[in-house]
């Protein structure tokens, strides 16, 4: 049960000595060094952001900038929508929007946040996909666009519901962005990017910031009582209450956006009959599908009991068919409703709200019911 | 009365025939806060190494082993209704089960207090 430190050497972000000299506790993470959870503790830590406010130390995520060689944004939007089902032209300057970049298949190769600085796109990606999503955007769309990694930032997202007040303290104007809100910014008289956004179901800000700042921005915000830091166990709890996605869990080349229940993410524009219909990896599975339906679909999922069921427990219609119909890719306990909440796929005719089902979790049939996500109402400043 | 420890972070409490468990203050704080215990059935003979509890944290399930052989006499249900009990006192109201000692040769194997002091140091 405890975590070993792995053989091959793993990365740091720019936040790991403030991390190690708070306490955390360190496990290996997409090939980082990372922050489980802090003297606090995973319950105090999740439920702290929902009632307060939580740092997070996101810097393992990549960030690269997307540039038309042009020099007209609008290019570079349009070249993006080769690679997913989301219309980029339409994202205003200043304006963010969540994304995928999808596989021939029609599967997900990841998750992602596009944003729209007005003299370029700027991305946010997973961790552990960030190599592959630059050699995807290199080879696809190189004729059109310079990709610019990021390696010497940093990303820190402070969420929950006292985080406008801390982080207005070092930068004005922050009352005035919306739910999606990004571009450059000044925080504590430092040249950084800021979004109002993040993935914990709380309203909240990230915050990319040169990497030789970054403690001193993580200080300033920690010096603040209302601001705990927080580590990778609350930010899943928290991100699972909310229904977020986790990809390489939830969401893999496996699982299209409409099976993976993100088809709000599609705008009309890319489905058929919309001004720029497909032209993406996959278009005609996910295309058919949004219209057709999809055979299983990411679901919720709450326990009747009080054991948390997790990833990979499998789901039967019923307590003694020998035979899974489908099965969890996030589970676990929800601090903020003292309940187990799950979710995971389910062939469509069995996944109607409010259906039960049972999972498998230790040789016993364990009664769920499906259950509407988010599981805890989101609080997103729109 | 005697206490005991198994490498793996149980303590067994020794009195008479019977042997009371749960697991040690170390293993608690390794684990993080507990949401969910689930116990043995009362009258189950359980074998040495088998699994025999299952303690739950935000993040993940961890097996309890029976440290000895024995059938379970009583198990603790307080547990059920306060999992927390496991952060707050794991060397005394949260213990998880008694069980009766079916061989006291496989006592021991067990480690007292001292040389599991040194196992976790």
């Amino acid at each position: 049960m405890l975590a070993r430190d792995a053989e091959i050497p793993l990365k740091r972000t720019p936040l790991h000595a403030l991390h190690v000299a708070s306490g955390a506790r360190m496990v290996p993470f997409a090939g980082y060094h990372m922050p489980v959870q802090f003297p606090a503790g995973v319950l105090k830590e999740h439920l702290h952001t929902r009632a307060a406010a939580g740092l997070f130390d996101v810097s393992h995520m990549g960030q690269l900038v997307l540039r038309a060689r042009s020099g007209d944004t609008a290019d570079a939007a349009l070249a993006l929508e080769r690679l997913v089902p989301q219309d980029i032209v339409a994202i205003a300057p200043g304006r963010q929007r969540y994304a995928q970049l999808t596989n021939e298949s029609g599967g997900i190769l990841d998750d992602l946040m596009v944003a729209n600085f007005g003299e370029a796109l700027f991305l946010v990606v997973n961790a552990a996909c960030k190599d592959a999503d630059e050699a995807l955007l290199r080879d696809r769309l190189s004729d059109t666009c310079t990709i610019d990694p990021l390696p010497d930032r940093a990303l820190l997202a402070l969420q929950g519901p006292k985080a406008e007040a801390v982080l207005s303290k070092l930068s004005a104007g922050l009352g005035e962005m919306k739910f999606m809100d990004a571009g450059p910014r000044e925080v504590a008289g430092l040249d950084c990017f800021v979004s109002r956004s993040g993935y914990t179901g709380e309203d909240g800000f990230e915050i990319s910031v040169r990497a030789e700042h970054a403690e001193q921005l993580a200080r300033l915000l920690l010096i603040d009582e209302r601001v705990l830091p927080i580590g990778l166990g609350a930010r899943d709890s928290l991100r699972l209450e909310a229904g977020l996605c986790l990809c390489g869990h939830d969401i893999d080349t496996s699982t299209t956006p409409v099976e993976a229940a993100l088809e709000w993410s599609i705008q009309k524009s890319r489905r058929r009959g919309g001004a720029r219909a497909g032209g993406f990896a996959g278009a005609d599975k996910i295309l058919a599908q949004l219209q057709g339906g999809a055979p299983c679909r990411r679901v919720g999922l709450r326990a009747d009991g009080r054991a948390p069921v997790r990833e990979g427990a499998q789901l039967f219609a019923d307590s003694a068919s020998p035979n899974p119909v489908g099965k969890v890719t996030s589970g676990g306990f929800g601090p903020s409703l003292n309940a187990p909440v799950a979710m995971g796929y389910l062939p469509a005719a069995l996944g109607g709200a409010g259906a039960q089902v049972f999972a498998e979790v230790r040789g016993q049939r364990l009664p769920l019911k499906v259950a509407a996500m988010p599981f805890v109402p989101n609080t997103y400043k729109r | 009365m005697t206490t005991l420890f198994t490498s793996d972070h149980e303590w067994l409490r020794i009195e008479g025939d019977v042997a009371t468990i749960g697991i040690t203050d170390y293993a608690q704080s390794q684990l993080g806060d507990v949401v969910f215990v689930e116990l043995p059935k009362v009258g189950r003979a359980l074998k040495k190494a088998e699994a025999a509890a299952v303690v739950e944290s935000v993040k993940a399930a961890s097996d309890v082993y029976a440290p000895i052989s024995g059938e379970v006499l009583e198990v603790n249900d307080a547990l059920a209704a306060e999992p927390a009990l496991v952060n707050s006192d794991a060397a005394g109201k949260a213990w998880f089960f008694k069980l009766k000692i079916a061989d006291k040769g496989e006592l021991g194997g067990l480690m007292d207090e001292a040389a599991y002091k040194a196992h976790t140091a």
